[in-house]
């Protein structure tokens, strides 16, 4: 099994197995993604990242879990990846060394949750505007625009 | 705008778009340029950007496949599909066979639909005007199908958790057996307009050119996969909606250029047309959604003669039904590459977190590469070569 074969080969990285409906989540201690799926690709063949995003657990801590899907076409076979930064604006290795792919989908998920990317070549807001303030997929950022208090007019 | 840090005049950067015919939406390409060749690429994008998946937790779960249309405004029924295969998975929805043929036929009439929105505009962006029309006028044929099925020509919202929104219309194997019948001969006609021709193959072949590591590397997806040599196709290696008793073949080419993803494109239209004739021919009799009353809404003669239906009717339409916790990734093979929909759900009647993975986003991050050191003539045509839709990557 992956998760076994990952913690042979180092047995702090995974922190949980799990194969809920039949896809298999890994979760990674935080520090150790970049290393995890350096590995994965030259030594699992998992060569394709299919996408990075989050979920925002708020108000758990740490609440913001970033959600890596592999993929290997070789074996056929996903994988998902999760870790938990801790912390109000949390930071985590970028994997942009290990795929490319991963610049856009950093940055996207820099972008409405505000998660940040060590060693990112370029982490700026990608869909949102640069002077955009907040990051709109935390839960507690308004779906909807501030209702205009007309209370508050002077008369 | 010239380049301050060069001294030569022939430097400049070029702004295309985000108001640009050939942008296909809005997309900004800041080109720099040496005289007209390109020397550096980098896209901007956002402009189309909607808040979507912010959106999709604000309704309920069946009303959120109303969302996913808008997404990949080109193909809603594979966005409407992978969002209820997602959502069934999650609720182990068994779906009844007449149900998920149905929705392979749908889908596959879908892709050849955006196939011909890509054919005709990319073919208009380097100078063959004649095609664009021709493209349309099947399209058209088409739309009219998913209006007839749907009531819509574009935003169908007809694949819903647990099957399909409504019975199909009495006599709708009529227009879709004429559609296939006559389609073969208009791929014909279009090869005709360009296969050969000369300026066509000039100004695609070698043009656009990426190896196929990079490709993958990047998080390019679909037909320009296909086109760079590797037989990938999500319908035949993790098959859903009983793709896997269709028989199909996967085109691939290996010249990795604009040509070789014109020439997969063009014989994936013929392909789904020999699915949707197997599907037309094998269609299944019996029900159009899942067994379900906890999720489906009932027949309108059940929900007034009994008294359980009427209570789930209630719960359906005040409430919504509850998805049980979990999460699921979800894939299916769209005109344009991998799509998935990552749904998480906490157990209420509303989705906790939906992701949609488009595979316009992972292909437009491509394709910089293939544009620099070539002249900006041959930009337009790898870009439109990478069929992307700006819906799909802004979301």
């Amino acid at each position: 099994m992956l998760a076994d074969e990952l913690r042979a080969w180092d047995g702090a990285a995974v922190l949980e197995a799990s194969a809920g409906r039949g896809e298999l989540t890994l979760e990674i201690a935080a520090e150790k993604i970049a290393a995890v799926c350096r590995r994965l690709k030259e030594e699992h063949r998992f060569a394709r990242l299919s996408a990075i995003t989050a979920v925002d657990r708020y108000p758990a801590e740490p609440r913001f879990e970033v959600v890596y899907l592999l993929h290997s076409i070789e074996r056929n076979e996903r994988v998902r990846l999760k870790c938990r930064p801790s912390g109000e604006a949390p930071e985590i290795d970028s994997v942009t060394g290990v795929w490319r792919a991963a610049n856009w989908y950093e940055r996207e998920v820099f972008d409405l949750f505000g998660v940040r990317f060590r060693n990112h070549p370029d982490l700026r807001r990608i869909l949102l505007p640069e002077e955009w303030s907040g990051h709109p997929l935390r839960k507690d950022y308004p779906a909807t625009a501030a209702k205009y208090n007309y209370s508050d007019e002077t008369q | 705008m010239s380049d301050p840090a060069s001294t030569s005049p022939r430097r400049m950067t070029l702004n295309m778009g985000p108001q640009h015919p050939s942008t296909h939406g809005v997309l900004r390409m800041i080109l720099e340029l040496d005289g007209e060749t390109v020397v550096k690429a980098s896209c901007d994008i956002g402009y189309l950007h909607t808040g979507i998946e912010k959106e999709f937790e604000q309704k309920n779960w069946q009303q959120a496949v109303t969302l996913t249309d808008r997404i990949d405004y080109l193909c809603p029924l594979t966005n409407n599909l992978c969002y209820a295969l997602a959502v069934e998975k999650l609720l182990g929805l068994e779906i009844p066979p007449a149900a998920q043929w149905m929705r392979v036929l749908l889908n596959e009439l879908t892709r050849i639909n955006s196939h011909l929105v890509w054919l005709g505009t990319h073919s208009l962006d380097l100078g063959a005007m004649s095609l664009f029309l021709y493209c349309f006028r099947e399209r058209e044929d088409i739309l009219r199908i998913f209006e007839m099925f749907s009531g819509q020509r574009m935003m169908t919202s007809y694949f819903r958790i647990g099957g399909l929104a409504l019975e199909p219309p009495r006599g709708w194997q009529a227009p879709v057996a004429k559609f296939v019948a006559g389609f073969p001969d208009r791929v014909n006609e279009y090869e005709d307009l360009l296969t050969k021709n000369p300026v066509w193959v000039r100004r695609t072949k070698g043009v656009g050119y990426a190896p196929l590591e990079d490709l993958l590397d990047q998080g390019v997806t679909g037909p320009m996969i296909r086109a760079a040599g590797l037989a990938w196709d999500i319908r035949k290696s993790e098959p859903y909606s009983s793709y896997e008793k269709f028989d199909f073949e996967v085109p691939v080419r290996t010249e990795s250029d604009v040509y070789a993803r014109y020439e997969v494109r063009v014989e994936e239209m013929r392909q789904s047309v020999r699915i949707v004739k197997q599907a037309l021919e094998g269609m299944p009799a019996g029900a159009w959604k899942a067994d379900a009353p906890h999720v489906v809404l009932p027949d309108r003669e059940k929900m007034k003669t009994q008294m359980e239906a009427l209570i789930y009717h209630f719960k359906i339409v005040t409430e919504g039904f509850r998805v049980p916790e979990g999460e699921v990734y979800q894939v299916v093979e769209s005109p344009r590459g991998e799509m998935g929909y990552y749904v998480v759900s906490d157990g209420t009647s509303k989705p906790y977190r939906v992701f949609i993975h488009g595979p316009s986003f992972g292909n437009l991050q491509g394709l910089p590469e293939m544009v620099v050191g070539r002249l900006v003539s041959d930009a337009i045509a790898a870009l439109g070569s990478t069929d992307f839709v700006l819906g799909d990557v802004d979301r």
